[in-house]
């Protein structure tokens, strides 16, 4: 049998962590979309609010042979399969930028299919694999 | 019973489980790092940048899994009154935050090939700030306050506070967009990380697992020794 002080230490114990709980709960709940890193372009296309001109980011794939680059510019559709949003972007992409890879890029709308980025981050994926296995993988799929 | 709980008896078997972990310990980090640093291929993509995560994944699994056991032992500890788990406790915490601490800095160094930045303010990586947060709290509240029923009463309100933010680290990349990629390793289910990676993973798990063990001993040893100059007979 557990005497009294155990219970009320119990109780106490109980009563901490249902209030933490609900606390963060409620601040999860009004951070509401800034705890989104960023936006999907579906997300974009829904959200009645969207302000352009007003620093954002968005991400997704970088849709295939979508790359269009020219002397100090470069263009590219990102997609989240669904709806597409285009990126207009001066300055150097990281390594890992590549056609079907994920994107982030920073920056602002200019309306709800055109963005005009100041930063690119490519978003690895949870794929690890040696480089041998993919050109398998590749030539599979081409078959 | 309580004869094997005797702090003399917890002190000699740790010493002979410090020297065991010696004995294996350097063997099994060669290997490791061997696998690592040498024989594991580089990613498809990432080439060789790949290699930090060897040593960012397990820590990052350490300074998650330490917080939960301080946790648990905490609340025991709060509730039962078992002195044992407050000596634990206080020789967990140090090897958490440094885990935690090594899973940021090698996350950081890993985010400047690969996304492009050191640091995002997304909800993996904050969450992870706020659990080194908590450690450094947990720790100061041993440091700062001298009495001993009020040390248990604080730390263990810190740990119960600071453990909700353990789920929230694991599903942050589940929940919300976040620039940090979902998890590769999964409980159920076919894991998306190759098997030539997974092998150096593990080792590398192994390894750290070992020196975490190592280090903990050490530092209840010297716990138990401060016990013993007290004169007190069982823990």
């Amino acid at each position: 049998m557990l005497s009294s002080k155990v219970k009320n230490r119990i109780i106490f114990l109980t009563t901490v962590a249902l209030i933490t709980l609900v606390a963060i709960f409620f601040i999860i709940q009004s951070l509401d979309k800034n705890i989104l890193y960023f936006s999907s372009p579906t997300e974009i296309k829904q959200s009645e609010d969207v302000v352009t001109g007003k620093k954002m980011r968005i991400g997704g794939m970088v849709k295939k042979n979508s790359i269009k680059i020219s002397e100090n510019n470069i263009q590219f559709i990102v997609t989240d399969f669904n709806n597409e949003i285009i990126v207009n972007f001066s300055g150097t992409v990281p390594n890992l930028f590549a056609e079907e890879k994920g994107v982030v890029a920073e920056g602002k709308l200019k309306d709800k299919s055109f963005f005009e980025a100041d930063r690119i981050l490519a978003k690895h994926d949870e794929n690890y694999m040696p480089p041998e296995i993919k050109k398998i993988m590749n030539n599979s799929n081409a078959k | 019973m309580f004869k094997f709980f005797s702090a003399s008896n917890i002190y000699s078997f740790i010493q002979k489980l410090i020297k065991f972990i010696n004995s294996i310990f350097f063997l099994i980090l060669i290997i490791g790092l061997t696998f690592a640093l040498v024989l594991s291929p580089p990613d498809y993509i990432q080439g060789d940048s790949v290699r930090i995560m060897y040593v960012h994944v397990p820590s990052a699994w350490l300074g998650l899994a330490s917080f939960s056991v301080i946790t648990l032992l905490s609340i025991l500890n709060f509730i039962f009154k078992i002195k044992n788990f407050y000596f634990i406790n206080k020789s967990i915490a140090p090897i958490g935050l440094l885990f935690t601490s090594l899973a940021i800095v090698t996350g950081s160094l890993w985010g400047q090939p690969t996304w492009g930045t050191w640091w995002a303010w997304d909800a993996r990586l904050t969450s992870m700030l706020i659990l080194m947060l908590f450690y450094v709290f947990y720790i100061l509240s041993f440091k700062l306050i001298n009495n001993e029923e009020t040390t248990i009463k604080v730390s263990s309100i810190i740990a119960i506070v600071g453990s909700i933010n353990i789920p929230i680290i694991k599903y942050s990349v589940d929940w919300w967009n976040t620039l940090h990629q979902p998890a590769s390793i999964k409980i159920s289910g076919s894991s998306s990380i190759h098997s030539a990676m997974l092998v150096p993973l593990l080792l590398m798990l192994l390894v750290f697992l070992l020196y975490a063990a190592l280090i903990f001993l050490m530092k209840y040893k010297t716990e138990i020794i401060r016990i013993k100059k007290k004169n007190i007979k069982r823990i």
